[in-house]
């Protein structure tokens, strides 16, 4: 074909609205062809293995496991009896520090890493649309938190069914409900752990578009991260920590409860939301206006 | 902010009713101005017509303002005042209908190591809405055969050398037909028969008829390639034209190799020659007016032996420092 027709071709070709997908997609793929990706999967893998086979080591000798309890939900007590219970123990473990670590790291490198590395300017000239571009990011680093979620709970039901034995199970109210819906409900639980990560991710993207270095942003994002969850513990902040993002992340064990406890559960979504909107707009406000220098 | 911008949007929509006028220019400036935040005033006043079918050379000293003029044109940078027409269309507001159409090196290739040289095509592709992606394949195949990487398509781009990723970055301005395109420094990197290869690969898409925007440091590049140039000086735009009017602007001296150098200096200076300097057996001078064959004449009719007659030419190298006053490698 020779240019001036292949020109021709191009402004009589209607672009379809589907193509605009097609960065997305590559977002995708892209984020999940990385190393780091996968090594940080990985890692969420590996919690529900240790945590399971550190029970199973303890309880060898018929006893149940420890006095359980804390502050935390009282789950790990129960995995002798139901497997389906490291599902739950696991994600209680993972959700305060290793799933928002393993997210902060994906958002805060989402922008900041395609500028360090110089490939910003060409995604922008391509052009990608500098709304586009951020839209694709987050949706896909919530996608990320749904898959790093499912990981952790999928290794943990592997594991728990391996491990232990699986059945009816006992609800923190002390009713029992059939497998299915225990399955159901670790399945909801899951779902609100990866919703409760999404405030992170807006505050990671946020930080992302601030600087042109991938590893300052995710250790921006981490370093939040910490401080929030360190905050949320002194008690003379108590006025203030109803609006850390971590504040209301452990009431996915109302889910648990039988009737479910929905409070606490509708006020973090809420807050999730809040971040989402708040961060949101702020990492949109900036990367629009932003001079792409690197 | 909001005069220039207004006054951008009436020439816009005049742009739009005129096509004319976007068909001469692919690119058009006026008053281009960026200042960064520290108060460092980095491209002045900038008034650059690039105009269709050209391949336009981009000169100027490291640090002179060529890339933060480029970065406007791409609607990467927003300009503090002035405004940059792509295509007719104001940058950068009209990035989305113009970009399409135009390929793209700036300051260097950028690239993902963990991926092929095709993927990193098949990503870069995919970021354009209005690339199709049922052609997608075969276009990232043809601008990998095209800058001769077709062989090293499945190899890590971590792997590549710089040679191979600066043709990776050429392939990626050439995924689509484009109207025009803007090459930062092209052939940095390669060596002399990849340059070679660069310089043909260009000289065949301008003709073609695609615009080329080329910045270079290399002189005799522009000279070899380009038929228009501009040149940059510490934020201002110091000449732009086309290449031999350039050229010819800083003029060629007459040289004379004699073993009689007194009296030739004589006869030259009787012939109209100015600025006269004798150095050894070689005589120089501004060549006068008339015919250079009379001036030999009257040499050889004088009684003085000449060995040589040469007029030698002015280069652009020659145009570039009597312009800026420097070197070429020295940072303004």
């Amino acid at each position: 074909m020779s240019r001036a027709e292949a020109l021709q071709t191009r402004a009589g070709r209607r672009p379809s609205p589907l193509w605009t997908f097609g960065l997305l997609r590559s977002e995708l793929v892209t984020t999940l062809r990385r190393w780091r990706t996968l090594a940080l999967l990985a890692v969420l893998a590996a919690v529900p293995v240790l945590v399971g086979i550190a029970v199973k080591l303890e309880t060898r000798g018929g006893s149940t496991a420890g006095p359980g309890g804390g502050d935390g939900p009282a789950f790990i007590a129960q995995i002798t009896n139901n497997g389906l219970f490291l599902v739950f123990t696991a994600l209680a473990a993972t959700l305060p520090f290793f799933l928002p670590m393993a997210v902060g790291v994906v958002a805060g490198d989402a922008i900041a890493g395609e500028a360090g590395s110089g490939t910003l300017r060409y995604l922008l000239v391509a052009p990608a649309g500098r709304t586009r571009l951020l839209l694709t990011k987050y949706t896909t680093v919530m996608a990320f938190c749904v898959l790093a979620t499912l990981v952790v709970a999928v290794s943990a039901l592997i594991v728990g069914a391996l491990l232990f034995p699986l059945g009816e199970l006992t609800t923190i109210s002390g009713t029992r409900i059939s497998f299915a819906e225990g399955l159901g409900r670790a399945l909801l639980i899951a779902l609100v752990v990866a919703a409760s990560l999404v405030g992170v991710a807006a505050l990671g993207l946020f930080v992302s578009t601030l600087t042109n270095s991938g590893i300052a942003a995710m250790a921006t994002t981490v370093g939040l991260l910490i401080t929030v969850q360190i905050l949320d513990q002194i008690p003379q902040l108590h006025a203030l920590q109803p609006y850390l993002f971590s504040h209301y992340w452990l009431s996915f064990a109302d889910l648990v409860r039988d009737p479910v406890y929905w409070d606490d559960l509708v006020k973090n979504l809420g807050l999730q939301a809040l971040y989402a909107a708040v961060f949101g707009s702020a990492a949109w406000a900036r990367f629009t206006t932003k001079d792409i220098s690197a | 902010m909001d005069e220039p911008s207004a006054r951008e949007r009436d020439s816009g929509d005049a742009a739009e009713r005129d096509p004319q006028d976007a068909r001469a220019h692919v690119i058009a400036t006026r008053g281009l101005t960026k200042r960064y935040r520290g108060g460092q005033l980095a491209v002045d006043g900038l008034d650059l017509t690039v105009p269709a079918g050209s391949v336009f050379g981009f000169l100027g000293p490291n640090g002179s303002g060529k890339t933060t003029t480029i970065r406007m044109l791409m609607g990467l940078i927003e300009p503090t005042s002035g405004t940059a027409r792509v295509l007719g269309r104001p940058m950068p507001r009209a990035t989305r209908a113009v970009l399409p159409q135009v390929g793209a090196l700036i300051e260097g290739p950028a690239l993902y190591g963990f991926l092929s040289g095709r993927d990193n095509l098949l990503r870069y592709d995919a970021a354009d809405p209005t690339a199709d992606p049922r052609t997608r394949r075969a276009r990232v195949a043809a601008a990998l055969d095209r800058v001769g990487l077709a062989a090293a398509a499945g190899k890590k781009a971590r792997a590549y050398s710089l040679g191979m990723k600066q043709r990776l970055g050429l392939a990626a301005a050439l995924l689509q037909p484009r109207r025009l395109l803007v090459l930062d420094e092209p052939t940095n990197g390669l060596d002399p028969q990849g340059m070679r290869e660069i310089r043909a690969l260009i000289r065949e898409l301008a003709s073609d008829g695609t615009t080329v925007f080329l910045s270079s440091h290399l002189l005799d590049e522009i000279e070899q390639v380009c038929t228009h140039a501009a040149v940059m000086t510490q934020g201002r735009l110091v000449t732009q034209g086309a290449v031999a009017d350039l050229a010819a602007g800083a003029r060629g001296r007459l040289a004379v190799t004699t073993p009689d150098p007194g009296e030739a200096a004589r006869v030259l200076k009787e012939q109209g020659v100015g600025d006269v300097t004798v150095d050894g057996d070689r005589v120089t001078g501004e060549p006068p007016a008339q015919d250079l064959a009379e001036v030999n004449a009257a040499l050889v009719a004088a009684g003085v032996r000449v060995r040589g007659f040469t007029l030698e030419q002015a280069s652009l190298e020659d145009a570039f420092v009597a312009l800026t006053g420097e070197g070429f490698d020295v940072a303004g």
